[in-house]
């Protein structure tokens, strides 16, 4: 692969996880457990969302045939969407929410602060950017881990159910693909064997907090960085993309 | 119980376990905290991240207060003659009777 379609590839696996991840949280709207998180969980959607427009945008431009942040969000098929697995698990509960979105955000934080540092200007500042969100991101999912986990037995049992279903999905962080070994030897992305560790340690503080324990699954799914998708992402694309297919170049 | 009645109910009972709090924001740097409204949370803490997410999504603050509402001492609306009529007829403790500077501005 060229270098270009190495960074392409790379800002892809991002947005659309951003974007999935977004779309996601937004299907809380109006079915939060009270008010308050119902608007905290949109306000994360959004913060998704616009960090997944500055991606797609950038991917734009890189990938050289004029394609838009429209095109690359409406317009790709299943297959070609890059998206962590993680990114297109159902809502289920909510404290499956906060599992996935602690998995995540524990992830996001070490990349992110990693990423500003990288040699390509562009992903430096979208990096330093989006730090803001997702330390206030990290905030709330691991003390509502901890809450939960640590609350009552209900809400506990709840807790483990959603880490035990999860944690099969969390393998794939660290497990880079072509284009991600290539761009972490040229220093434009940190390695694995950076982010492992610093993720594996927030997981074991906040989890010992929370009194949840790590499952001692081994098995890890992966594929959701090179196109193979759970059947979630199916459902999400065909809600998302209905409009753009029906009426392509439809604008607001 | 039909579902959403059940779902009403657990509403309601969160609420009332939840304990309201009033929120204040201040605005800019340099002027009060204001009250803004109030809402429910378990402790202060997510009280805090709560008004955070429900009143400054659009830059409304740069400082949170939050103070349980059953901590605040209310006057009573009844004895609102006895507390502020009295102060109607006293003008001239407004100062009103001063002559300012030019040169002092926002008075």
């Amino acid at each position: 692969m060229t270098d270009n379609k190495n960074l392409l590839d790379f800002l892809l696996i991002h947005a659309d996880t951003g974007n999935i991840i977004g779309h996601r949280l937004g299907e809380w709207c109006g079915h939060g457990p009270v008010l308050e998180q119902d608007l905290a969980m949109t306000n994360f959607a959004l913060d998704h969302l616009g960090r997944a427009r500055l991606l797609y945008q950038y991917a734009g431009e890189v990938g050289g045939n004029s394609k838009t942040e429209d095109d690359l969000a409406f317009l790709r098929h299943e297959y070609e969407y890059k998206n962590l697995l993680l990114a297109e698990f159902s809502n289920t509960d909510f404290a499956h929410t906060v599992a996935r979105q602690f998995f995540l955000d524990a992830y996001y934080i070490d990349l992110l602060e990693e990423l500003i540092k990288s040699s390509d200007q562009k992903i430096s500042q979208i990096a330093s950017k989006s730090l803001k969100e997702t330390s206030y991101h990290y905030k709330w999912s691991s003390e509502w881990l901890i809450r939960l986990g640590d609350g009552t037995e209900v809400s506990h049992s709840k807790m483990q159910t959603a880490v035990n279903q999860l944690w099969e999905f969390t393998g794939e962080l660290f497990v880079l693909v072509e284009s991600e070994t290539y761009l972490a030897n040229e220093g434009i992305i940190p390695s694995a064997d950076t982010l492992s560790p610093k993720w594996k340690k927030r997981v074991k503080e906040i989890f010992s907090e929370a009194t949840i324990s790590i499952p001692d699954r081994k098995y890890q799914q992966t594929g959701g960085k090179s196109g193979n998708h759970t059947e979630r992402l199916g459902y999400i694309l065909a809600d998302m993309q209905y409009m753009q297919r029906a009426f392509p170049g439809q604008k607001w | 119980m039909l579902k959403n009645d059940h779902e009403k109910s657990h509403k309601t009972n969160i609420m009332k376990n939840w304990p309201l709090f009033e929120i204040f924001i201040r605005s800019k740097n340099g002027l009060d905290h204001r009250h803004v409204g109030s809402l429910h949370a378990a402790d202060a803490h997510m009280a805090l991240e709560n008004a955070r997410d429900v009143y400054t999504r659009r830059q409304e603050g740069v400082s949170i207060w939050v103070v349980e509402s059953k901590d605040i001492t209310a006057s009573d609306p009844s004895e609102s003659g006895a507390f502020f009529e009295p102060a109607e007829d006293k003008i001239y403790r407004h100062p009103t009777f001063y002559e300012l500077p030019e040169a002092l501005k926002h008075m």
